[in-house]
């Protein structure tokens, strides 16, 4: 396959990416979105996106992502759904091998998100789609009337234990520590709504025939073991930056997100970083589209700087 | 071409009579996963457009084929050769991977 180049290569076609390629394309660069399945990333996971503007009703994540691909290729913007598998982004220009052949770019926009992070026990990958799930809006209908337990104790553990629980016989919350870290309000909503919190437990082992079968658990207090039947197991313990393939050539936190501050400048010039990748305090939509809008006016500038011969910033 | 609507009526014609191997979606209306995939889906219909057939099932009214190739979860791809079914893919997270298991 023939080398491509463009004026700009955007890593990861969410919400930051497509609004980045939007607004590339809406200055006259060209510019390609790097996608490896199809536009949205994790919102387009999200059945029902409630707290982006314009929408007043909510719309189902899916359906925003394509708006938004939709909307940046009426502008130019082109989308690859090809996967990455390295990325040069410290030459000149830049330079990255995906399944769909190579392309190069003066600059380069990194969206690449997060994605759910794993308890790391045997089997869990094997059971991954026979028992085992990592988002409670795409699988849960695969669980309706059956009993599960949600392994979590943030925010989208109690949004998943609420959504499973409009759906199940049963949800169990497993929970290593003795209080959430969601609103105050939130035990209270899960007991009214049936889900039984399991506190001050961890989860040990998969017990499986098939398919799930049932969970081991631990109370980290007493050390006491119990086997505990279920039909599927919800993973809710937080996410992990999608940033492996960028180690030793991007500057990352302690977590692997990509340190950028608001302008979205990484420690590589004419790199940027944009969305849930970032190094930033709020991730939502909203402000993933935001870091998008602000990583093209930056590569803007930075492509302007190098074609004049400036010393780039 | 576009992925063409496969039934339990038009089965045997169009899968297992195709001369070109025959690439089948087994999808629900209402799986995320199976609308996440299914851009790509389209792409490759086209893209291979004369070497493969691209053919959708939707299970929630072909149970009988859901059920012959004991699909469990979707969504999954078959690769059908000469009317046989390959090895299934379930639930890909990439275009390559699905270009990979296809071996196209």
């Amino acid at each position: 396959m023939a080398e491509r180049h463009y004026d700009v290569a955007v890593i990861g076609g969410g919400p930051a990416g497509y609004t980045a390629a939007l607004y590339c394309a809406r200055s006259g660069l060209t510019v390609a979105v790097l996608e490896k399945l199809s536009a949205g990333g994790q919102m387009a996971t999200t059945d029902w996106v409630e707290n982006y503007p314009g929408f007043d009703e909510g719309i189902n994540g899916f359906e925003l992502a394509q708006q938004m691909e939709r909307q940046a290729r009426r502008f130019g913007a082109e989308s690859i759904y090809g996967e990455v598998t390295e990325a040069e982004l410290s030459v000149s220009p830049k330079r990255m091998v995906s399944s769909e052949g190579v392309i190069t770019a003066d600059a380069v926009i990194l969206a690449t998100g997060a994605y759910p992070r794993e308890l790391g026990l045997p089997d869990e990958g094997a059971l991954r789609g026979r028992g085992v799930a990592y988002c409670a809006t795409c699988d849960g209908m695969f669980y309706k009337g059956k009993t599960v337990v949600v392994a979590g104790g943030g925010n989208t553990a109690v949004e998943d234990a609420l959504y499973l629980s409009k759906l199940c016989r049963k949800v169990y919350l497993v929970h290593r520590r003795d209080r959430l870290r969601a609103p105050a309000s939130s035990r209270q909503t899960l007991e009214g709504n049936g889900v039984e919190i399991l506190w001050n437990t961890r989860i040990t082992g998969l017990r499986r025939e098939k398919t799930l079968t049932g969970v081991e658990l631990e109370d980290v207090a007493s050390g006491a073991r119990r086997e505990l039947a279920c039909d599927g197991l919800f993973v809710a313990v937080g996410r992990v930056p999608d940033t492996a393939l960028f180690a030793g050539q991007v500057e990352m936190d302690g977590a692997g997100y990509l340190k950028a501050d608001e302008s979205t400048r990484t420690s590589v010039p004419g790199v940027f970083a944009a969305g849930d990748v970032r190094t930033k305090a709020v991730r939502q939509v909203v402000t993933a589209a935001a870091d998008g809008a602000v990583a093209a006016h930056f590569a803007e500038e930075y492509l302007l700087a190098l074609r004049e011969g400036a010393e780039p910033l | 071409m576009t992925p063409i609507s496969i039934t339990k009526e038009n089965f045997a014609q169009l899968v297992e009579g195709a001369e070109t191997p025959v690439l089948v979606d087994f999808w629900a209306p209402w799986c995320g996963y199976c609308r996440r995939i299914a851009p790509v889906v389209d792409q490759l219909a086209q893209q291979y457009d004369g070497q493969l057939v691209v053919g959708k099932v939707n299970v929630d009214e072909q149970p009988e084929l859901e059920e012959r190739f004991q699909v469990e979860i979707i969504p999954t791809l078959l690769l059908f050769r000469d009317g046989k079914a390959g090895e299934p893919l379930v639930n890909p997270g990439s275009k390559a991977q699905i270009v990979d298991w296809a071996g196209l």
